[in-house]
């Protein structure tokens, strides 16, 4: 999947008579077609209120991600939306059943299924072992049955069939039959990953799915990702890279300090200064490699450190040139 | 010098006392090797189990097939008294709880109160009658001197090892099957196995009753060719089983096995070298403490095993590769 088309795909949605919203956009707009509803969810830490979500829907069968700076609170939403974490107050439901209370395992049985931002592989178990441990409604996880071999057998190849096409698909099929722990820890978040697909979940939530993947895998995981949503997945996705997020976003939701602040279609929304200020920073297109980047950079930390850097620049003909155009480039 | 004690110490090699530390073994690595659960009150387990039989054998006559039972549901109430109360939490709570509840076992069956049910600090005598009484085997002497078994001593070892044969094949089924899969997953990250729809919970609650009743089980083998000793159920027990699992490998199932005969043998054996040395005064080292002085060469070798050897003598090595 390239830029190109994923960009195409952003300008369709916004033009599509079924468009994801019903009335102004906004902090908690109303979503035609929502899957997950959100109300009043709060969580205290000591005096200090991790999360204060008034009320939010999540489309469903669309890639939406959860963006906002480090602390916002994602990660602990994502907690208490699976039940690993007990909220203060706040209602919640799926598929437009209650949620809230229902502990973690039934949250994963009703479709609705996570990853976690510091990887949980099980390190002492093989690859392939993890992947089958995945799969739902196994009739050899019953302590009974578990004795009698031939009543699982089939179900046991039928499972091994798909972690070996989903491994496939990750890249990691080479690696079936290491521990766990032998994996990098971006093969860790790729094995977490196709785990949790194992149970053909409704709902996906990725926290942070693509630290730590290198850019060539997580162009084709990008792939992935949209598959899912072909194959009627809804997929929630928390993630730092905002080109993953301008890539394959649907609809963006924008945390900060527990709050939602700001919600919309990716290429709005980042364009939204609230969200810039917020979050991306003010030279957020700035590309940081070049020199100017740095001088960008310069500017927010120590005057000094700029006029080294200019007279750096001013030294060298080429790269004067370079700095002007570039000038130019963020002025228009 | 006096060398019987080499063929003697060979004898540990079937007695059912390495049968009973055989079965409780095992049951500690279902909690501990498989599960993670870090159970330090096996030695509760066995004390539960065995006074279940013997006070069901004993005191109201139960044929021997109903004591065994009653020792497995002893096991299972214990088992669930432990685990409700603490499987929610985090781990360290279950080894607390589980250390203190043994420590209670062992207390309150020596209490004078109820001393005429359990037999206060002797225990109980003759638990074995109803169970001598299906042997088959003539009577007389087997075995070659001086390892001579009467026809008793010969119904339990057979018994006792048909028993190790079978649960030893269960649990090894057991934890290669899907079920196993979970315990194990347990082990290694109890959040990320809840997060892919196990109950969690309950996976650890039957691991607890099945790791019990296997030490309840092997209580009886342990008592039954002598008597229930309220003493024999302390926390050295409990450390004795740690030793022998990490000795034979506490994530497999022939490891406990293996490292119960191992370290009676082994133990044995030191007993008499220590007592010749002793007694031939080759040994600065009285008799009174020939006792302690084993238990520091054991605690030794199983410091050097442990530093040497991690993952035990059949415990796959490149397990120990990773530290996580
Ligand atoms: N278990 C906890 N105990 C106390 N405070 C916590 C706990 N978990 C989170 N917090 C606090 O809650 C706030 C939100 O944390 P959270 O992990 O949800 O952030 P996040 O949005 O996921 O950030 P990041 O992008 O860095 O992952 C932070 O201020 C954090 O300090
Ligand atoms: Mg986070």
């Amino acid at each position: 999947m390239s830029d190109q088309s994923a960009t195409t795909d952003v300008n369709v949605n916004v033009n599509d008579a079924k468009q994801i919203y019903i009335g102004d956009v906004g902090p908690g707009v109303k979503k035609r077609d929502p899957i997950l509803i959100a109300d009043s969810v709060t969580r205290t830490f000591g005096g200090n209120t991790a999360v204060n979500v008034e009320h939010v829907e999540i489309p469903r069968n669309m890639i939406t991600a959860l963006i906002g700076p480090n602390g916002a609170g994602k990660t602990t939403f994502f907690n208490l939306l699976t039940g690993f974490d007990k909220p203060n107050s706040g209602n919640w439901t799926y598929d437009g059943q209650k949620l809230a209370g229902v502990p973690a395992f039934k949250v994963a049985r009703r479709g609705m299924v996570r990853t976690f931002q510091l990887t949980k592989s099980l390190a002492l178990l093989s690859v392939m072992e993890n992947m089958r441990l995945g799969a739902t409604k196994q009739k050899g996880e019953n302590i009974f049955r578990a004795m009698l071999p031939f009543l699982w057998r089939d179900q046991e190849k039928a499972n091994t069939a798909k972690a070996m096409e989903l491994l496939g698909r990750f890249k990691l099929d080479t690696k079936k039959d290491d521990y766990a722990a032998s994996l990098s820890g971006g093969q860790r978040k790729l094995l977490e990953m196709a785990r949790a697909l194992m149970s053909d979940p409704d709902l996906v939530m990725l926290d942070e799915p693509m630290a730590g993947v290198n850019p060539a895998l997580t162009q084709s995981l990008l792939g992935h990702i949209l598959g899912l949503k072909d194959q009627g997945m809804t997929v929630l996705f928390v993630e730092h890279d905002m080109h993953m997020v301008q890539t394959i976003a649907d609809w963006v939701i924008v945390m900060a300090e527990g709050k939602i602040v700001a919600e919309g279609y990716p290429s709005v929304v980042m364009q939204d200064q609230a969200v810039i200020d917020a979050y991306l920073g003010a030279h957020h297109d700035v590309d940081l490699g070049t020199l100017t980047g740095q001088l960008a950079v310069a500017e927010d930390i120590d005057p000094h450190l700029v006029e080294e850097l200019r007279e750096e620049v001013s030294a060298d003909p080429e790269l004067a040139e370079e700095l002007a155009e570039e000038q130019n480039r963020t002025e228009q | 010098m006096d060398f019987t004690f080499i063929p003697l110490a060979f004898g540990q090699l079937l007695s059912p006392q390495t049968i009973g530390f055989a079965l409780a073994a095992l049951g500690l690595a279902v909690h501990f090797g498989f599960g993670g659960l870090l159970n330090f009150g096996q030695a509760g387990f066995m004390s539960v189990g065995g006074y279940f039989f013997a006070i069901t054998a004993v005191k109201f006559g139960f044929p021997f097939w109903l004591s065994l039972v009653a020792a497995i549901i002893g096991a299972v109430i214990f088992a669930f008294i432990l685990g409700i109360p603490t499987l929610r939490l985090r781990a360290d709570y279950l080894s607390i709880v589980t250390i203190a509840a043994a420590e209670i076992v062992r207390y309150t069956v020596q209490t004078p109160q109820i001393a005429p049910f359990t037999g206060g600090s002797d225990g109980i005598n003759g638990s074995s009658a109803a169970f001598d009484a299906l042997n088959p085997i003539p009577p007389g002497r087997y075995g070659i001197a001086p390892l001579l078994y009467s026809a008793s001593d010969l119904w339990i070892i057979i018994c006792g090892w048909g028993a190790v044969l079978v649960l030893g094949l269960l649990v090894w089924q057991l934890m290669r099957s899907p079920w196993g899969r979970v315990i194990k997953g347990i082990r290694e990250d109890e959040d990320a196995v809840r997060s892919l729809g196990k109950n969690v919970y309950a996976y650890k609650m039957q691991a607890l009753i099945l790791g019990g009743v296997l030490g309840a089980l092997g209580a009886v083998v342990a008592i039954i060719p002598t008597s229930l000793q309220p003493e024999n159920f302390g926390t050295q027990t409990t450390f004795f089983l740690f030793t022998i699992i990490l000795l034979g490998g506490a994530t497999t199932v022939l490891g406990p096995i293996i490292g119960s005969i191992i370290f009676w043998v082994v133990l044995s054996l030191s007993d008499g070298i220590l007592s010749i040395l002793v007694t031939n005064h080759i040994v600065p080292l009285s008799t009174v403490q020939q006792g302690p002085i084993r238990f520091i060469i054991v605690g030794v070798a199983l410091m050097l095993l442990v530093i040497f050897r991690p993952q035990g003598i059949l415990g796959k090595k490149r397990e120990t590769y990773f530290s996580v």
